[in-house]
């Protein structure tokens, strides 16, 4: 059974289709990019799943339940995460808090337990903290140490990508949607965190789907590539399948001009 | 506030004249409108010296000494040449002290030749006599012009002055105004430990310092100014520098001094101060649940005393035999447990359909409800059951047993408030260091992601709006204990309102800010009702409340004792700057050379 069906997926805003007759799956353990044109529905595709938006017709559904209607933190708790194109962090928390507040949905201490600190809130605080902190080693000495207290608007820009990802992993979800996580790295950091999405679904088991302008990035780590244009699928499948598409290099670069007679 | 001028000026008139212009303008301006509100007339009559000086003349008195300050103020940027203050600044203070007593002599002169009495209410005779110090326009004239140069420009000189002169004279003055001022305070205090002696002394018998005894504290404070000259500024530096475990030790001495304080010298209050001290603590109570609406969850909640009259209502009716249509006349205890009850219902029941607003939107929500809250317990329909206007009177007060709490008791009043106080410090305490504390902080930041993240942020909110309910209405119940009475004017939307500005003012999501903005703006001033220690000062509350308010918000955002998130928040820039000078570079990695860009989650 795939992990997540999208079917007939279609949302439009006002007259304008966003998205129209999206049609895929994506199966436990892949890593799928999805590109496109700027303004092509990616995004809308992510705000889609994650229950920001609420499509006009067809369905999502993850595994075998369909996400329609839920809230966004419905959605999280169920495993999907995501990371946002323009970072959005908790720009005031630490870098360790913006990863505790993630595992809300996995924990469940409430007034009582914080105020007479039970035995189950306390054991339950510093299993929140270790994690964040594993969480956060993942990414080497890029956020531990030092960083670990200071507040999120205090990072550079490759280390607030990094941290989202890592916020992302502290929901603890067995479908990751990265929006552009390469977005504005030098090109070492592009292959630094190019290694990573491939040890995210390795060592983490994560399921990815990415959305992705860099085009080494998305030959070096798909399975699968879903090329959308104007809201609609134009072509799928492997990377060089899809690179060598007519209709794919024709909505990138356009159709040749014709000479007139 | 100053320009940065590239060069230096060549002699002491050299002077950046508009500059000059503009805060002499500004000092008279203010001390027109000063005198217009009517506050030194009004604050005549308290004399702080006797038969030398009255609060009426120092409110006057103060303001070009604090604008020749500010006018003389330079600033020093780092790695810029900076000029030597002398003779230069004392220029400038004194040409804006003469502007202002200029604009004063004006307005002596327009008294004198017309009647604007109607309009301005305070465009009197007795003003005028007050300018002139009764003795003739041109006396007050030049007395006004002369003054105001010399005080301005002895504003200026405490730029100039060595440092410890300057310390020590502030010392001084601030003193002994404070020893005048407080006189009603200090008496109440020494008759506590059995020192009126002293205060016999000290004060002349129509209140007020004599010039004698003024000369001789003046000098014994002096003494001891130069003697610590020092070892305060070392004090609280090295307290400033402790970090981790030193610093938590330290803060736990400090915790524990004050809490012996402030459980200890009540023993020893009169009624008075202990009376005051009880409306510092019921505004304290308040004002902790609102810090966790407000400043944890970022929720503007301007309803907020509807929880209050809860608080108050339930009580009334369940203890008073006066209540008017259901009285059981329970124990104050047990009435507790239904105040705890009705204000988790009222919060739900106010908090769920408006929770789902945000910002703007949910303070203008809140504020009807606050409204209608206070209006229901008016009207003639509940009228039957709350007593209408003519609310529930005679409500006991609270029996322990061994001895009861009543209005007449102030001193049990604070007693049981600070009890009250304790569970609300420590609930906000925990709260604020736990999942749901992170929650809230999450919300406050960026509502959409903390949602996304798996936040269910109707249950947090709705969450903080009950806790701060439940606080509010414990306040509700320790005041009708203390009054005796509830009517529904106890409720106005003011109360809302003077708590979020204890609030913002104090430190918003610090719990020892709120502390320390009740004292100062409940104690010192005075609650919407209440006397604070500035008793004089009763008239123009508001009007002081509001300009602290404005100024805050433009020098000091982060109110008085700020958390250390908010004060990040609202320095980012320092802050980021500060932590590159210690060789952080926050905004670099380890291998790249980036600098920090704006960030991303402004998009909504």
């Amino acid at each position: 059974m795939s992990l997540l069906e999208i079917k007939d997926l279609k949302i439009t805003f006002g007259g304008l289709d966003a998205l129209s007759g999206l049609n895929f799956h994506i199966d436990e353990g892949e890593i799928v990019s999805v590109i496109g044109p700027n303004g092509a529905g990616k995004t809308t595709f992510f705000n889609a799943i994650s229950g920001l938006v609420a499509p006009t017709e067809g369905d999502i559904e993850f595994e075998g339940e369909s996400l329609l209607g839920l809230d966004p933190s419905t959605v999280t708790s169920l495993g999907i995460a995501r990371t946002f194109q323009n970072v959005r962090l908790f720009p005031n928390m630490t870098v360790l808090e913006n990863v505790m507040v993630a595992q809300h949905c996995r924990t469940k201490e409430l007034i009582y337990g914080a105020l007479f600190q039970t035995k189950a809130f306390r054991k339950e605080e510093s299993e929140i903290r270790e994690r964040a902190i594993e969480i956060l080693g993942f990414f080497g000495n890029r956020l531990i140490g030092y960083r670990l207290d200071q507040p999120a608007f205090a990072l550079s820009y490759a280390n607030r990508r990094r941290l989202e990802i890592a916020r992302a992993m502290g929901t603890q979800p067995r479908l990751l949607l990265l929006d552009e996580p390469v977005a504005g790295m030098n090109p070492i950091e592009t292959t630094e965190l190019t290694n990573l999405i491939g040890r995210l679904r390795s060592e983490w088991g994560f399921t990815i789907v990415m959305i992705e302008h860099d085009m080494k990035v998305v030959r070096d780590v798909s399975d699968r590539v879903v090329v959308l244009d104007h809201g609609v699928p134009i072509a799928q499948g492997s990377y060089d399948e899809v690179s060598t598409d007519p209709n794919v290099i024709e909505a990138y670069l356009g159709r040749p001009v014709e000479a007139k007679a | 506030m100053s320009t940065m001028t590239a060069t230096m000026p060549s002699s002491a008139l050299d002077q950046d004249w508009r500059r000059v212009l503009r805060w002499g303008l500004i000092c008279g301006g203010v001390l027109i409108a000063l005198c217009l509100v009517g506050m030194p007339v009004e604050l005549d009559r308290r004399e702080l010296i006797e038969r030398y000086l009255s609060l009426g003349y120092v409110s006057v008195l103060m303001i070009p000494i604090l604008i020749g300050r500010i006018a003389a103020t330079q600033v020093v940027l780092e790695g810029v040449e900076s000029r030597k203050q002398g003779l230069y600044d004392l220029v400038t203070g004194l040409a804006v002290g003469i502007l202002g007593g200029v604009s004063l002599s004006l307005l002596i002169v327009a008294l004198d030749s017309w009647d604007l009495r109607d309009p301005l209410v305070n465009w009197s005779p007795k003003l005028f006599r007050f300018l002139t110090y009764e003795n003739g326009i041109g006396f007050g004239l030049m007395a006004w012009i002369v003054t105001c140069g010399l005080l301005g420009m002895m504003g200026a000189a405490s730029h100039v002055v060595p440092a410890m002169l300057r310390r020590v004279s502030g010392i001084v003055v601030l003193s002994l105004l404070g020893i005048s001022v407080l006189e009603g305070a200090i008496e109440d205090l020494s008759e506590g430990f059995g020192l009126e002696w002293l205060t016999d002394l000290l004060y002349a018998k129509k209140g007020g310092l004599t010039l004698t005894s003024a000369i001789l504290a003046g000098a014994a404070i002096a003494f001891v100014a130069v003697l610590t000259s020092g070892r305060v500024k070392a004090l609280t530096t090295s307290y400033r520098e402790k970090e981790g475990a030193d610093r938590q030790k330290a803060s736990i001495i400090l915790f524990v001094v004050v809490a012996v304080l402030v459980i200890v010298l009540p023993i020893f209050l009169g009624k008075i101060m202990n009376e005051l001290l009880a409306n510092v603590g019921l505004f304290l109570l308040l004002a902790l649940g609102l810090n966790i609406v407000v400043g944890l969850a970022g929720l503007l909640d301007l309803g907020y005393v509807a929880f209050f009259a809860v608080g108050g209502y339930t009580t009334a009716v369940l203890t008073s035999p006066n209540s008017p249509f259901f009285a059981p006349e329970m124990h104050f205890g047990f009435a507790l447990i239904f105040v705890v009850i009705f204000a988790i219902v009222v919060g739900l029941v106010i908090g769920a359909p408006v929770i789902r607003m945000r910002g703007d939107y949910l303070a203008i929500v809140t504020l009807g409800f606050g409204e209608i809250i206070r209006l229901l317990f008016l009207s003639d329909w509940l009228g039957p059951y709350f007593g209408g206007a003519q609310g529930i009177t005679n409500i006991p007060g609270v029996d322990l047993g061994f001895a009861t709490v009543k209005g007449t008791d102030p001193r049990s009043v604070f007693y049981l408030v600070l009890f009250f106080c304790a569970i609300a410090i420590y609930v906000s305490w925990r709260l604020q260091a736990s999942r749901l504390g992170r929650s809230w902080m999450a919300i406050r930041e960026d509502e959409q992601v903390a949602e996304t993240m798996g936040i269910n942020t109707v249950n947090s909110k709705l969450m903080a709006f009950v806790v701060g309910a439940v606080m509010a209405a414990f306040s509700g119940a320790v005041l009708a204990a203390k009054v005796g009475s509830i009517f529904p004017t106890s409720f106005m939307i003011l109360i809302s309102i003077i708590i979020l500005v204890v609030v913002i003012v104090g430190g918003m999501g610090n719990i020892a800010g709120v502390m320390v903005g009740s004292f100062v703006l409940i104690g010192v001033l005075g609650g919407p009702k209440q006397p604070g220690l500035l008793q004089e000062f009763q008239n123009f509350k508001l009007l002081i409340y509001g300009m602290l308010l404005v100024f805050m918000m433009l020098k000091r955002p982060e109110g008085l004792v700020p958390s250390a998130r908010r004060s990040r928040e609202l320095h980012q820039d320092e802050f980021l700057q500060d932590a590159w000078l210690k060789g952080d570079k926050p905004g670099t990695d380890d291998d790249d050379g980036e600098t920090v860009g704006d960030d991303g989650g402004e998009e909504e």
